[in-house]
């Protein structure tokens, strides 16, 4: 008994497999995929050339002088050497009082206080604090740093050590969170084996955690450091100075204390002035700062790529 | 099966009626029983009736899980391992565990085995302690020569000898196992089963295993723990293994050491 | 009558090391509460002002012609305008844009070219937002911005947006990727299995269960938007002062740039005086504002975490 088979149907089949021509819509979806990201390179390429074609002519005209010279109005002497030293300082100080606190604060998160209540309500306000906009850190830095030493009369009250700290605070939140991530991902069986032979919690924290967790938490580091070395609108509220000043013979403490200013500060001032000169100098500054960027972005990246390990 | 040693008067470790709670769910309920010295005990039943939560409840490891707590007393040469004042971390250095899945440190295998004694504040050359541990451990003959590679690049069979060699380094009376075999090889099993009769003439060993042919071969009593209506596990018969398999007083005991469930 | 146990004969453990342990202990809460301190200053510390600020000006003040502190002329509704339009310009970029990147390196990236385009984005979001100010001022303008629109001042709105925008591309592409990748591949599978091909199990599959991360990296990427200062301070004009506007092509002033401007004038403006407690005000809506729409995305995150 022969079984009937329809032949309309193998007809169809057969057609429909074969491919009956271009589908418009993977296409277009495609081209616009393709489009965005032509986008972003382009922008970021623009950028780039932007600022080397504007910047370059200053280091070949002058060399390093542009390196070690102040500020000044006339934008044929005028430098970053001031605002290179502010910027190192910042570092410092950021590094100085964000790191410890922001890696002691991830380690009582996360191995200490795991899942209390006082844990939850600290993961919700770092969680905030990181969306709070830079600028209104540097209004707390206004109050609250500057006024300290206002109030103990040390000089004017905007200092680098009070810019320093306010964009410390500001990066806070971000070395908690990556060092809180780095230490998560520390599987738990090496906290238990610790655990298991009689190892106190800063034992197991300190001698098994701690060294697993440490390449992810340097690199959250230097990416914070980074990140604080770009920032300017806290420093213009906390008072680095916009013109330019002169540091005078003034011994450590005195420039600690006295005016400062830092390179992203420096550049926005000499892309508001008017004169051609002064945009170029503003080039040639953020070639400074984006090397100083790329190459603290470029360890953060080196350093998370060699030490990554598949547990 | 071995012959039993002379036991000792007093069980090392005797539960009165214990109950474990994670928070308000009660994981383990009554559960009484002495652990005798120098025994080989295996705490069977079906999956997630308790045992690694009980085993677990002896070193005070579920004291790491936020919310869990115990019920009764556990009394470890008479003192509750409970009790006011008692430092879990001492308990831990007296009572060791080994683990489901081998995990020794990322260090070498010195320092893998030297880790206990040191954090318990042994100073002093670890030499003499790590070789003997690795001995105890049927180790030492294995990795003598590269005690400085990586504890992680041994075999899976090497690596949890090197877990129990890193847990009798703090010199414990008892030792915990958590299905020590069931992530290794048939030749690794066998390996660690014969290396267990060895230790318990020194130590006290408490197993946890699904494998029942492996808790009819290597240990002396057994407990055998099922899940109730509640949800939480409980202690159907305990006793001298052979009789526990051969002769069961309990259907259900029956019915799990046959293969009818579990 | 209480009675300090003895301690136990022999689970007694070690005193000095649990001394060392409590210590240890002690430290690390202390270094957790710097963090709600730090909130705590900054929420007094605006309040404060910002009602030291209300009580010096008339209501009245606050809705005027324009923007124009040093005169008096407080008209918040001014600030918000020129935020929310160049917000609104920045997300129509950054919004596709980041989307599109993220579908690209989820879905449709070969290891290859991931391990090209990942490290474009994360270049862009590493640079500061000074320069991406300075490239909206001497490239954006002259070059798209004015060759578009004649019309179009030195200074405007629109080219700050759009020079936001670039600023946010990364920020949106990366919680968007993360959203996406999330989707388990059993969704996709069951797609393909029924026919589909990528483009539809990708729009009609993969993109609607990652919604609520989109919708994240979208609210987050506004909140950033608004509280960029920057590229306002350098490219929007309204140094000064600012008239209420609707027009992107000619100047404008958001809350962000309002206080940087504020705090760089040449009069060096002191302690007391309305200008100077109006930044404290603005600075108080800014942080509301971003608050709210942080407090929401994260909602929207934990979402996205929870399904799977």
């Amino acid at each position: 008994m022969s079984i009937e088979t329809p032949t309309v149907a193998s007809g169809a089949v057969h057609r429909s497999l074969k491919r009956t021509g271009p589908h418009w819509p993977s296409l277009i979806f495609q081209g616009l995929l393709a489009f965005s990201l032509l986008f972003t390179l382009l922008a970021l390429l623009f950028l780039l050339v932007d600022v080397l074609n504007r910047g370059l002519p200053v280091f070949t005209e002058r060399g390093m002088d542009f390196l070690t010279s102040p500020l000044s109005s006339d934008p044929t002497k005028a430098g970053v050497s001031q605002a290179l030293w502010g910027t190192f300082w910042i570092g410092v100080i950021t590094a100085v009082v964000a790191f410890p606190l922001g890696v002691a604060t991830a380690i009582y998160l996360e191995e200490y206080a795991a899942g209390s209540r006082l844990t939850r309500i600290v993961d919700v306000n770092i969680r905030n604090l990181a969306g709070v906009p830079s600028i209104v850190y540097g209004l707390l830095g206004l109050a609250v740093f500057v006024g300290v030493f206002k109030a103990l009369n040390i000089g004017n009250g905007r200092n680098v050590i009070a810019g320093g700290v306010t964009v410390a605070v500001l990066v806070l939140p971000i070395v908690i969170i990556t060092a809180a991530e780095a230490l998560r991902a520390v599987p738990i069986a090496i906290r238990e084996a610790g655990y298991g032979v009689g190892a106190s919690r800063w034992q197991v924290t300190r001698q098994l955690v701690l060294p697993a967790a440490f390449p992810g938490i340097l690199t959250g580091i230097v990416l914070s450091l980074s990140r604080a070395l770009g920032e300017a609108a806290p420093l213009i509220l906390a008072g680095a100075v916009l013109g330019s000043y002169s540091s005078g013979g003034a011994d450590l403490v005195g420039q600690l204390v006295g005016p400062y200013t830092a390179l992203p500060i420096v550049v926005y001032r000499w892309t508001t002035l008017p004169q051609e000169e002064f945009r170029q100098l503003a080039a040639a500054g953020m070639i400074v700062l984006l090397v100083i960027t790329f190459i603290a972005n470029g360890l953060a990246i080196y350093l998370r790529n060699k030490y990554s390990r598949s547990w | 099966m071995a012959d039993l040693p002379p036991t000792t008067d007093e069980p090392i470790i005797r539960l009165e009626d214990v109950s474990l709670f994670y928070s308000s769910f009660r994981a383990v309920r009554n559960i009484s029983y002495p652990f005798r010295t120098n025994a080989i005990t295996a705490l069977i039943g079906p999956s997630g009736c308790g045992k690694s939560t009980l085993l677990r409840s002896i070193n005070r490891m579920n004291d790491l899980v936020p919310g869990a707590y115990a019920e009764g007393r556990m009394l470890y040469h008479g003192e509750d391992l409970y009790g006011p004042g008692v430092d879990a971390v001492e308990v831990r250095r007296r009572i060791g565990m080994v683990f489901q899945k081998p995990n020794p440190f990322p260090k070498s295998i010195f320092d893998n085995v030297a880790f206990g004694p040191r954090v318990n504040g042994v100073k002093g050359d670890m030499a003499d302690i790590v070789e003997a541990s690795l001995r105890r451990a049927s180790l030492w003959d294995d990795v003598k020569d590269k005690l400085k590679q990586s504890g992680m690049a041994l075999s899976g069979g090497q690596q949890q000898r090197l877990c129990i060699a890193r847990a009798i380094a703090t010199e414990p009376e008892i030792i915990l196992m958590d299905e020590p075999c069931s992530a290794l090889d048939p030749r690794s099993t066998l390996l660690i089963e014969e290396l267990m009769l060895e230790l318990k003439q020194r130590y006290t060993i408490i197993i946890v295993t699904h494998n029942m042919q492996q808790a009819a071969r290597a240990s002396d009593e057994t407990v055998f723990l099922t899940m109730g209506d509640d949800r939480a596990g409980y202690m159907v018969e305990a006793g001298v293994t052979s009789e526990l398999f051969t002769n069961p007083k309990s259907q259900l005991t029956e019915d799990y050491v046959s293969g009818r469930f579990g | 009558m209480s009675v300090t146990p003895a301690a136990p004969a022999l689970l007694g453990g070690d005193p000095a090391r649990r001394r060392k342990e409590r210590l240890v202990s002690r430290i690390l809460v202390s270094a957790a509460m710097v963090s709600i301190v730090i909130s705590l200053f900054i929420v007094l510390a605006l309040l404060f002002e910002a009602f030291a600020f209300l009580q010096q000006i008339d209501l009245s003040d606050l809705f005027g012609m324009g923007w124009f502190p040093r005169r008096g002329q407080f008209d918040i509704l001014t600030l918000f305008i020129g935020s929310v339009i160049i917000t609104i310009i920045a997300m129509l970029v950054a919004g596709p844009i980041g989307l599109l990147s993220a579908i690209y390196l989820s879905e449709y990236a070969s290891p290859r070219t991931r391990s090209v385009i990942k490290p474009v984005l994360e270049i862009l979001a590493s640079i500061p937002s000074v320069v991406l100010g300075f490239f909206a001022l001497t490239f954006i303008n002259p070059q798209i911005v004015q060759r578009l629109f004649s019309g179009a001042t030195v200074f405007n709105m629109l080219a700050a947006g759009l020079g936001v925008g670039v600023l946010i591309i990364p920020l949106i592409a990366s919680i968007s990727e993360d959203a996406l990748r999330a989707v388990p591949r059993s969704l996709r599978e069951a797609s393909y299995g029924l026919g589909a091909r990528k483009v539809t199990t990708t729009l009609r599959v993969v993109v609607p269960a990652a919604v609520s991360g989109i919708v994240a990296a979208f609210i987050i990427g506004i909140s950033r938007g608004i509280g960029e200062t920057m590229v306002v301070a350098i490219a929007a004009g309204g140094t000064g002062g600012s008239l209420r506007t609707f027009n992107p092509l000619g100047p404008g002033q958001t809350f962000t740039g309002a206080i940087a401007s504020l705090a760089t004038g040449s009069d060096q403006v002191q302690g007391g005086q309305a200008a100077y407690l109006s930044l404290f005000f603005l600075g108080l809506l800014l942080f509301i504002l971003t608050l709210s729409l942080n407090v929401i995305g994260d909602i929207f995150v934990r979402h996205t975490r929870q399904r799977y």
